[in-house]
């Protein structure tokens, strides 16, 4: 192997090196389309064997202004009360998912806040924790620091569980201080848990059963999960996707300048024998 | 380094003038248009440049970011999030930095491999290989105060362990955590330090050390995939007869080294910065919090084959010692290899079996690193840790009779 290695010419070095650290991008570029099909499958698989809800993927789409702008209101009108995006600004969010001044100060705007306030609830921290136990977390990293499939999984992983104060648990965060406040929306569930122990995974649930039905159906609240995910995905990273726009035309630019450069070395090294 | 005796070009008016105060027209003939370099280079040897290169984004990436970080326990994470969010650009910046971290360990990590392919450490170039040495560690206490610096949860939790490791000395050790920290624990105090010590103490000694690399590079010259000194072997021009000058064969050459490192290393910056959290891991977008331990304490992936082997050893003294040992020995490595050959291209397969394992043990020392410490996995870290050790004590006795091949008098393969 080493042989092989330390004979490489060039061209064969350009493979091998791309290879090396281009791989694993292209990797997680792959699995990052794939999300989103795998996701459609899941849908159609049903319940046979058991909910692969470790398995749920968000399969967001950050590129989706229209999805970002839904998941920018259900954020608001859902998540405000309780979490902020402290680093995010309104006005930037306007700028970013093409929302008008008027647009944003009569849908997203809260009544005193200016369009450049930060993303703050109104919820009083001291207040919340007698609630709750916790303080709800500032929400403008969360799916940096436990990704967005963890998300995904979380808003669609309560289930009724009376054990809790909440009269909820959650799949994705056992014993979570949060309650169930979207189950208007999905409906109330309860989880019919497979036999045997739970795994490191979490625990093994063998179907749902519905308790009463939310005002969305199964797929419309995969919709609006899916937005505020989204919507999560953008707040962690305001500029992914122009920086991707960038992205593009730097690297085409490095390749024509790499291009050249390779044409300049062949001139001057054709008498070196 | 210098004997070359080629004509300096005559010059008028202010080239002239500016000449007889800073030698610059000396100092491109000897150490670009008059310095030969063996005209047999393959790949591997782009990896010097290349991590100059990435020296070069680290300072001016980190002197643009300083201009926005508030050093602090309570302004240090959210001087992060403004740069990411605020600053024109700053995500760029930061990405930048933060890659270029990873880029720098790749390539000096290819680099040293390369020194060990073509026994690029063996004499006269014991001292180029010191200083290298002296480089890469001085690159991972860079690294390490880096990583603390954005003041995550990861920052905070790695610096416990790593810092805890000083604790294991014999009798100093505990004041010396505590001189280390500069309070009773990770806080605000040790942040500061590390800074200082990240952008200012620790960039002077890299340059310092980078500047006697060269130095000493340039006095006996590089090796090459041969091994052959190419300075024993001159035309009756007194020029090496395998050796082109530098410039302008070189420079062209590492130009597209380079535009093929950049076009890379922006792959990384503009699409997968996180690098699927190897490069930036998912816990350091939590702020410090002493009260949650984030479920396994991983370094970045640069450091994990000796995190692996602190973890290989149940007892934490010993562990430390033995990851103390695993650079130390790359210290000693001119002198355990006595074999008369440079280039494993003439030497016998005894070595390249050796190095084979030794790769194979330091990358999945690498991948153990990073995952947890159970089952067949501890097994796994103590076997290669094992290997690891065996491929530098027992070096002197599979290198001292082995046989090798005879090297020929001028380089084999012309340039690729």
């Amino acid at each position: 192997m080493i042989e092989a290695l330390q004979r490489m010419k060039s061209p064969g070095f350009l493979v091998l090196l791309a290879g090396v650290l281009m791989g694993p991008a292209f990797v997680i570029a792959a699995e990052e389309t794939a999300a989103a099909t795998e996701h459609a499958a899941q849908a159609a698989h049903g319940e046979g064997e058991g909910v692969d809800w470790q398995g749920w993927r968000a399969g967001n789409q950050v590129s989706d202004t229209a999805s970002l702008q839904r998941g920018a209101a259900n954020f608001v009108n859902y998540c405000l009360g309780c979490h902020s995006l402290k680093y995010m600004r309104y006005s930037r969010l306007a700028t970013d998912l093409n929302i008008t001044t008027p647009q944003l100060v009569t849908n997203l705007i809260p009544g005193s806040a200016k369009a450049t306030d930060y993303i703050v609830s109104s919820f009083p921290a001291t207040e919340a924790e007698a609630w709750f136990g916790r303080v709800p977390p500032d929400l403008s990293l969360i799916t940096r620091s436990r990704g967005r499939d963890y998300v995904y999984r979380f808003l669609k992983g309560f289930y009724v569980d009376h054990t809790r104060p909440t009269g909820s648990n959650n799949l994705a965060l056992d014993g979570a201080a949060m309650p169930a406040v979207l189950s208007d929306l999905e409906g109330v569930k309860r989880a019919v848990f497979a036999p045997g122990e739970a795994t490191e995974a979490g625990k093994r649930v063998e179907r749902f059963e519905v308790v009463s039905p939310g005002r969305l159906n199964a797929a419309q609240y995969d919709g609006f999960v899916r937005d505020t995910v989204n919507f999560l995905d953008y707040a962690g990273d305001p500029s992914q996707v122009r920086r991707r726009g960038i992205g593009i035309w730097v690297v085409l630019f490095l390749l024509v300048f790499t291009g050249f450069a390779w044409m300049l070395k062949k001139e001057y090294w054709k008498d070196v024998h | 380094m210098a004997g070359n005796n080629d004509a300096l070009p005559v010059r008028t008016g202010f080239l002239a003038w500016l000449n007889k105060r800073l030698p610059v027209d000396q100092f491109m003939r000897d150490q670009l248009t008059g310095y030969y370099a063996p005209k047999n280079f393959n790949f591997w040897y782009y990896f010097g440049v290349l991590s100059l290169v990435a020296l070069v984004i680290q300072l001016v990436t980190g002197i643009f970011l300083t201009m926005h970080y508030k050093v602090g326990e309570t302004t240090a994470f959210d001087s992060v999030q403004y740069i990411m969010r605020e600053v024109p650009y700053g995500d760029l910046l930061r990405y930048m930095h933060s890659t270029g971290a990873s880029f720098f360990f790749i390539v000096v990590y290819l680099h040293m491999f390369r020194a060990l392919l073509y026994g690029s450490y063996k004499a006269p170039r014991e001292l180029l290989w010191l200083f290298g040495m002296a480089i890469y560690l001085a690159l991972m206490a860079e690294g390490f105060m880096g990583y603390v610096l954005p003041w995550g949860n990861m920052s905070f939790w790695g610096a416990q362990v790593i810092v805890n490791l000083f604790g294991t000395i014999p009798v100093i050790g505990p004041g010396l955590v505590d001189w280390i920290r500069g309070d009773y624990g990770i806080a605000d105090a040790t942040l500061n330090r590390f800074f200082a010590l990240h952008v200012v103490a620790i960039p002077l000694v890299l340059l310092l050390l980078v500047a006697l690399h060269l130095v000493a590079l340039r006095h006996n010259g590089s090796n090459n995939p041969d091994g052959i000194e190419i300075k024993e072997k001159k035309g009756a021009d007194g020029k090496p007869l395998d050796g082109i000058p530098f410039h302008p064969y070189y420079t062209v050459k590492d130009l597209v080294g380079v535009g093929l490192f950049l076009v890379l290393f922006a792959i990384v910056v503009f699409f997968v910065p996180t690098f699927g959290g190897l490069f930036l891991e998912g816990p350091n977008f939590e702020p410090v919090n002493p009260l949650s331990t984030p479920d396994e304490i991983a370094p970045v992936w640069y450091f994990t084959p000796f995190y692996a082997i602190l973890r290989a050893v149940p007892d934490q003294r010993l562990g430390a010692l033995l990851m103390a040992a695993s650079l130390i020995f790359f210290l000693l490595l001119p002198w355990l290899d006595r074999s008369p050959v440079k280039s494993i291209r003439y030497r016998g397969p005894t070595w390249k079996i050796a190095l084979a394992v030794f790769a194979i043990s330091f990358i999945g020392l690498g991948y153990l690193g990073l995952q947890k410490p159970e089952g067949i996995y501890v097994a796994a870290a103590r076997v290669l840790t094992a290997l690891y050790f065996a491929f530098f004590i027992l070096m002197p006795l599979y290198t001292r009779g082995e046989s090798t091949r005879r090297v020929p008098d001028r380089v084999t393969s012309s340039h690729d």
